[in-house]
């Protein structure tokens, strides 16, 4: 590997050593592609820097964003893609087609915007239940209309038995960006508090309780909710500035760790957290417990972070506790100007941890 | 939840790291066996928290860092076989071999399943007549108990297609070599306090006198950490050295006994290789020859498989508490998480994996305190600067 | 090594002639095999590791020890004239444990 090895000839010479991986010819080590790779932590990361963005990069895309953000004929639009693979596709709150609609409404409130018109492409596996399909997309109906969208477009295919699991979702959203919002990752500056809406890792450890082997009986749901109304509360905030909430992120997989390293990462800044500050349910907690998991990389799905200043920091968190989605929220800690592109957090006992991005899976460990 | 969550509290240390300070009249290097416990220092960031010159350094207690490669070879051989379900513990997913890891073996449709309790093996071998069903048996004497059960139930109900690949080794023979080996640096240990709820601790007893260390017994959580620093700082002020037992909330010396009465039914101590440290005599435990029929080491083809480490790597150092992490010239470099060379760099646990989570590897000619990294940085600042603040020389030592 | 949680047995049952348990830790509630410690009752607490339970939390050693760690003296004579020191500037207060941890600020 030529960069490692330049590496250590630096070192030899008492130079300093660049940080391993900043190479500008991209090496793409693995061979094929593995499960840790579609798991939102650093090999996802590698994948998009080293396989698509060189393929595809425009100073839109290069952005990272949850969502595009484009200009048509005087109107600002916000785009964005999604697909949904999980198993089992019936869950306690949700299932895939539910998820696969407030997923995209999402990632698009995540720009401010009103999400407005969705398509849907479906893959279903030869032998999947049509009752189970008539039930997802029963689901999806109610979820579009929980959000106010509208489905207006969509594809099917089937595929053969055994290459598919039986069912797999794309959903592609468009909503509009009304007045001078203007929010994404790269306008997190020092000093912004960071404000959590609520209760982190229901939806992960939710799946992760029908996985066969590590079931538990709790009452952990998935979090799966529409967040745009939440937002609107947010903006409708009483203020005598404009442009208060720099960032907006859903932290789904990879959890709220993996999104606030892509925060510092993206807009080259610091980031610290209070442990003591973050809410976790007992049952999610107990869970994370017995399977050796962190809570901070588990998904959500109904859930956001807010980069706002610090002066309407207080003032957002009270508009959003009077929100049903926003009753938990709390602030979690705030942008810092020291050591850019790292999250570090203050524990329960008063020590400090680097909170470093995922690599691949959280996996339940014994050690 | 109750048994946790007060041995989490801030108050609490803070009390206990103001005693420590009392007490403490010069540095000390102790060393944490166990890596459950290295990864509660990490996560709590407890040495951060210790007064300087109190150096934690972290043990060979990790299993998963001390699986040698050629038996992680094997495993991988086994796994990639057509007929065979490979289970294990989420752990050894990510463990590279000579030739990729678990996952990749996976990604070119080998089943390969992770076990969170080793009784689901056999389920799963019931459901899967057909098949192969194969654990990756590893771990210290904690563990022991579990794989134990799992070998016996397979024994007892002739579930003929289970079998383990057993890599179990065991922590008094890798602290005498610790302790015997030219250069050892550590003074005092906290013990591995759930090997020991299984084992008991008089095994420790003559290690601490014939070494004059002491070995304070020691529990998981933030306090319970603090607590066996303390009293392992008590001792060796005192000049004193014997066993002592910090977690006797859960543990006395006498252990678990039908749990040492079903390992020593299932298991006979013999030599194991240590990834690092290299063969210790009367380290591990094997199946005894009555199962023959459950043992994946011999059922299948893999006894001529046997693998150089690669040269570079000093993680039997590192291991043994002689050297740190950032006094490897891999370190940070051709060594990461993401591509290790070596057993301390494999696991979270692994010294070289949590001084890397740390940042350390951006900052190698610094000493272990985060501050160097992250001056003034606090969630309770309401300025963004780092403070100028005159120094009160009281508060100077 | 390693990873094991106390947690609550609710229930006890024998399963394939093994002695079970379901145990609650927080909120949530896993079956473990009592086996190893088995004449605990419900409403006792156990180790569990890798779904074994494989020791029993003493509670009133529980109890004594950590009554033990209350009672040691949060400052000392060592320390007080630093906290004085502090008091007297215009310093917004530092949060427990930033003092608590030796005295000095970080």
């Amino acid at each position: 590997m030529p960069a490692a090895e330049d590496d250590l000839k630096k070192k030899d010479a008492g130079e300093n050593l660049t940080p391993f991986g900043i190479c500008p010819i991209p090496i793409f080590e693995h061979k094929r592609i593995v499960l840790g790779h579609g798991s939102g932590g650093k090999l996802t990361a590698d994948l998009i820097e080293k396989i698509f963005l060189p393929a595809f990069h425009n100073p839109t895309l290069d952005k990272l964003d949850d969502q595009a953000v484009i200009s048509i004929g005087g109107a600002r639009l916000a785009f964005t893609t999604d697909s949904f693979v999980v198993t089992p596709i019936f869950f306690p709150g949700g299932d895939i087609g539910r998820l696969a609609i407030h997923g995209t409404v999402n990632d698009l409130a995540m720009s401010g915007a009103r999400p407005l018109y969705l398509s849907a492409a479906f893959i279903l596996e030869e032998g999947l239940a049509t009752d189970d399909l008539r039930r997802i997309v029963e689901s999806m109906r109610a979820a579009a209309a929980e959000a106010g969208v509208q489905l207006v477009t969509g594809d099917t295919k089937v595929v053969n038995r055994g290459k598919g699991d039986q069912i797999f979702i794309t959903t592609t959203g468009i909503g509009v960006i009304e007045h001078d919002i203007n929010i994404s990752t790269d306008r997190a500056r020092p000093g912004d508090k960071i404000i959590l809406s609520g209760y982190i890792g229901d939806h992960g450890m939710t799946i992760m309780s029908q996985r066969e082997g590590l079931e538990f009986e709790s009452a952990i749901e998935s979090d799966c909710a529409p967040l745009h109304g939440l937002v609107t509360a947010m903006l409708a905030t009483e203020s005598s500035v404009s442009g208060f909430i720099h960032t907006l992120r859903d932290p789904t997989r990879g959890g709220v760790a993996t999104t606030l390293n892509e925060i510092a990462k993206n807009a080259n800044v610091g980031i610290v957290l209070d442990e003591n500050a973050i809410p976790v349910r007992e049952s999610v907690k107990g869970a994370c417990e017995v399977l050796g998991l962190d809570p901070l990389y588990v998904a959500n799905e109904g859930k956001l972070i807010a980069l706002v200043t610090r002066e309407m920091a207080n003032v957002v968190l009270e508009q959003m506790r009077q929100h049903p989605l926003g009753q938990d929220a709390a602030i979690i800690g705030e942008v810092v100007q020291t050591h850019p592109g790292m999250v570090l957090m203050k524990t329960e006992i008063g020590g400090t941890r680097v909170l470093d991005v995922m690599f691949g899976e959280q996996l339940p460990r014994i050690c | 939840m109750k048994y946790l969550d007060e041995y989490r509290n801030g108050d609490i240390a803070a009390r206990i790291v103001a005693e420590m300070r009392r007490v403490q009249t010069r540095p000390w290097v102790l060393m944490e066996v166990c890596g459950g416990q290295t990864h509660s220092i990490v996560k709590h960031g407890l040495d951060h928290l210790l007064p300087d010159g109190i150096e934690l350094v972290h043990g060979p207690g990790c299993p998963v860092c001390v699986t040698p490669l050629d038996m992680i070879d094997k495993a991988h051989a086994i796994a990639r076989l057509p007929h065979v379900i490979f289970c294990s513990f989420g752990d050894m997913l990510r463990v590279p071999g000579s030739d990729g890891d678990l996952f990749t073996i996976k990604s070119l449709g080998s089943d390969i399943r992770i076990v969170y309790s080793p009784l689901d093996c056999l389920k799963i071998a019931r459901a899967n007549p057909d098949k192969q069903v194969v654990f990756f048996a590893i771990g210290f004497e904690t563990t022991a108990p579990a794989n134990a059960m799992l070998a016996w139930r397979a024994h007892e109900e002739q579930v003929n297609n289970l079998s383990l690949l057993v890599s179990h080794v065991l922590v008094p023979p890798a602290l005498e070599a610790i302790l015997s080996a030219s250069g050892n640096r550590v003074q005092g240990f906290l013990g591995p306090g759930h090997v020991c709820a299984v084992m008991g601790y008089s095994e420790y007893d003559p290690i601490s006198a014939r070494y004059h260390v002491p070995i304070v017994i020691t529990g998981f959580e933030p306090i319970d950490i603090l607590e066996g620093t303390l009293m392992t700082l008590k001792q060796l002020e005192e000049g004193r050295a014997t066993v002592e037992n910090q977690y006797s909330r859960v543990l006395n010396r006498k252990g678990n006994l039908p749990a040492q009465q079903l390992i020593s039914k299932v298991f006979e101590v013999g030599e194991r290789k240590w990834r690092g440290i290299g063969s210790i005599p009367m380290s591990g435990y094997h199946l005894r020859d009555e199962f023959f029929h459950h043992d994946a080491e011999k059922l299948f083809d893999v006894a001529e498989i046997a693998t150089m480490e690669p040269e570079i790597c000093i993680s039997g150092e590192i291991l043994r508490g002689i050297k740190k992490p950032h006094d490897c010239p891999a370190f940070g470099t051709l060594c990461t998480p993401q591509h290790p060379l070596g057993a301390t760099m494999v696991s979270a646990e692994g010294a070289c994996a949590a001084y890397y989570a740390y940042g350390r590897h951006l900052n190698p000619q610094t000493s272990d305190k985060l501050q160097q990294i992250a001056p003034g940085s606090s969630p309770y600042n309401t300025t963004v600067q780092p403070r100028e603040k005159p120094e009160y020389p009281h508060a100077s030592r | 090594m390693c990873l094991a949680i106390p947690g609550k047995v609710v229930e006890t049952y024998d399963q394939r002639g093994l002695r079970m348990a379901k145990v609650q830790f927080g909120g949530i509630v896993r079956e473990a095999c009592l086996e190893y410690v088995p004449e605990t009752q419900v409403g006792q607490y156990v180790l569990v590791h890798v779904g074994f339970a494989i020791s029993r939390v003493d509670e009133a050693e529980a109890e004594r020890t950590y009554q033990a760690l209350r009672d040691l003296d949060q400052l000392t004579e060592l320390e007080a004239p630093v906290v004085d020191e502090i008091a007297e500037t215009d310093e917004p207060p530092h949060p427990p444990w930033m003092m608590n941890a030796g005295g000095t600020r970080q």
